[in-house]
């Protein structure tokens, strides 16, 4: 027995998901090409606008992308498929592997697809600094992710999609990926620089203009991973316990 | 972990106790399963069958006692894929195929059967590239069933296989598991469906209030019940006097008619030869198992006990 056949299905059952082409991949496009195709020439806290929306809407589906494995483990709860899956050989452990690989490819696509409309749009970067941004922010996502797997381990599966979709905007919010900073000092700010959004938005740039990623959004990330896999751990075992 | 099956050792419940707040769901349970056997777990709504079945699989810790399944707990059992199971609740996966999801099931078995095979027998293959979320409730009952056999586990444990079912469907899932259960795989199946537990159990397993009150095969507990009834015509005799005899649980009368029900026919009727001699139209009926089904799963737990004493 391997994992291999579960991965499969598990990537089967996303690709026939509507909402993959509607939100995490559909989404970020269009919202990428109705603002930013008017603003191609604005430049943007010393970066062009278009690699600044192209990066935050980049965020947007990534986000999406990490965190909808968690409403599809809440519906599964719902509908009873974890129990059947729990008296089948299948380690809890496979399961959860299977979603994390199947949320990255997804991330992985939807970045692809924002990056190349981005460069539709005049963004232009050398390989390296490609690879790089989409490194930055497939590791900026984590905590989404992790965030995504406790709630779809603990809530109940009606519960779960507006919650994942109501978590993203927030964060998305908080963080300016949809354009704009809710502020620029004082306590809302600081609680902005507290969220990986925030930062993630600001890859692109310091993609472009090395060392403007300053160790802050590290440590911004790692706290949040820090603090949220023991509790993932949890939810986990609590959702997975067998006698 | 993987384990080897110790066939000889069956599966074992010893002292089973399973509370959920204040309502004890199963109180004390012990049970031996042959390997091969085909037992029903009968009782009505609230007897502890559920409970009973998801401890054999190990969805629920007991709070009390053990389960040995072939010599090992049953999270071992699970993971060796020696358990197949068919649960009351759950809908198939969405964005699947009937197909796909019995592939899905077999590839996390170490021996799965070919998935067409199982489809044939279950008699989903003709609806094999259905969507699992467009599927009629005996569908998506015979999809579990092929779901739950697909990994040719050694026990099947199956919480009413047939609720959602009508009578034709019914029928044809026996029918489908009867070439399951000739293959020598031992089958535990909750019901509360006497005719079922009747005709397709080697031995059933009584269950009311999370108790046993029976076990063995249907004739036999027909007969603990002690269900049979002796109808006489016999003027004139006291009520109480009738109800006195030996092996007489409780007598009726009806004009010149009375109704005996025995626990023990065998002593009543000569008792009620030699004090009434004139007794006339004599006529003793063995009763139905749901006779004994209702008189042994309706009375009070310390009536039954006394019941069942009665019996012996």
């Amino acid at each position: 027995m391997s994992g291999a056949t579960h991965v499969r299905y598990e990537i089967l059952r996303t690709l026939r998901n509507p909402l993959l082409y509607a939100i995490t991949l559909g989404l970020p496009l269009v919202l990428f090409y109705g603002v930013a195709s008017g603003q191609r020439h604005v430049i943007h806290d010393g970066t062009g606008f278009p690699l600044y929306f192209m990066t935050a809407m980049a965020v947007y589906g990534a986000m999406f992308a990490v965190t909808a494995p968690g409403a599809r483990i809440a519906r599964d709860r719902a509908t009873g498929w974890t129990r059947q899956m729990m008296i089948t050989p299948l380690r809890a452990r496979t399961d959860v592997t299977a979603k994390v690989v199947t949320m990255y490819l997804v991330a992985v696509a939807a970045l692809g697809l924002l990056f190349l409309a981005g460069a539709s749009l005049g963004v232009r970067l050398t390989a390296t600094q490609w690879l790089e941004l989409a490194g930055l922010l497939l590791v900026g996502v984590a905590p989404l992710a992790v965030l995504g797997l406790i709630l779809g381990y603990l809530l109940p599966g009606d519960a779960l999609t507006p919650a994942v979709g109501g978590l993203v905007i927030l964060f998305a919010l908080f963080g300016g990926v949809y354009g704009f900073q809710l502020a620029s000092s004082g306590p809302l700010f600081d609680v902005m620089k507290g969220l990986p959004s925030y930062w993630l938005v600001l890859a692109g740039d310091a993609t472009v203009n090395r060392g403007n990623w300053p160790a802050q959004a590290w440590i911004t990330i790692a706290v949040w991973v820090v603090v949220l896999v023991p509790v993932a751990v949890l939810a986990y075992r609590r959702s997975a316990r067998r006698v | 972990m993987t384990a080897t099956t110790d066939a000889r050792s069956g599966i074992v419940l010893s002292r089973l106790a399973k509370s959920y707040g204040t309502v004890r769901a199963v109180r004390g349970l012990d049970l031996a399963i042959a390997p091969g056997e085909t037992v029903a777990l009968l009782g009505p709504n609230g007897a502890g069958k559920t409970t009973t079945i998801d401890m054999m699989l190990g969805l629920i810790k007991p709070d009390e006692g053990t389960v040995s399944i072939f010599g090992v707990p049953p999270s071992v059992a699970v993971r060796s894929g020696w358990v197949g199971g068919m649960l009351q609740t759950g809908s198939p996966l969405d964005h699947l195929r009937v197909r796909e999801i019995v592939t899905l099931m077999a590839s996390y078995y170490p021996r799965p059967l070919p998935v067409d095979d199982v489809l044939r027998t279950t008699g989903a293959a003709e609806f094999a590239r259905q969507w699992t979320t467009k599927l009629s409730g005996g569908q998506a009952q015979r999809v579990r069933f092929a779901t739950a056999l697909v990994g040719d586990p050694d026990l099947l444990l199956l919480d009413e296989p047939t609720a959602a079912l009508d009578v034709e469907g019914r029928r044809a899932f026996w029918q489908a598991m009867r070439a399951v259960t000739e293959q020598g795989k031992t089958v535990v199946f909750a019901t509360h469906y006497l005719e079922e537990a009747d005709a397709y159990a080697d031995r059933i397993v009584l269950l009311a209030d999370g108790q046993l009150v029976a076990d063995g095969p249907a004739t036999e507990i027909k007969a603990q019940a002690g269900s049979r009834t002796i109808r006489a015509t016999l003027p004139g005799v006291d009520i109480g006097a009738l109800g006195a005899l030996p092996g007489v649980r409780s007598a009726e009368r009806h004009g010149d008619a009375v109704t005996l029900s025995c626990s023990d026919a065998d002593a009543a009727l000569p008792a009620l030869l030699g004090a009434f001699p004139w007794v006339r139209d004599i006529e003793v009926t063995g009763g139905t198992l749901e006779e004994a089904f209702l008189e042994l799963t309706a009375s009070e737990p310390d009536t039954r006990a006394q019941t069942m004493e009665a019996a012996r």
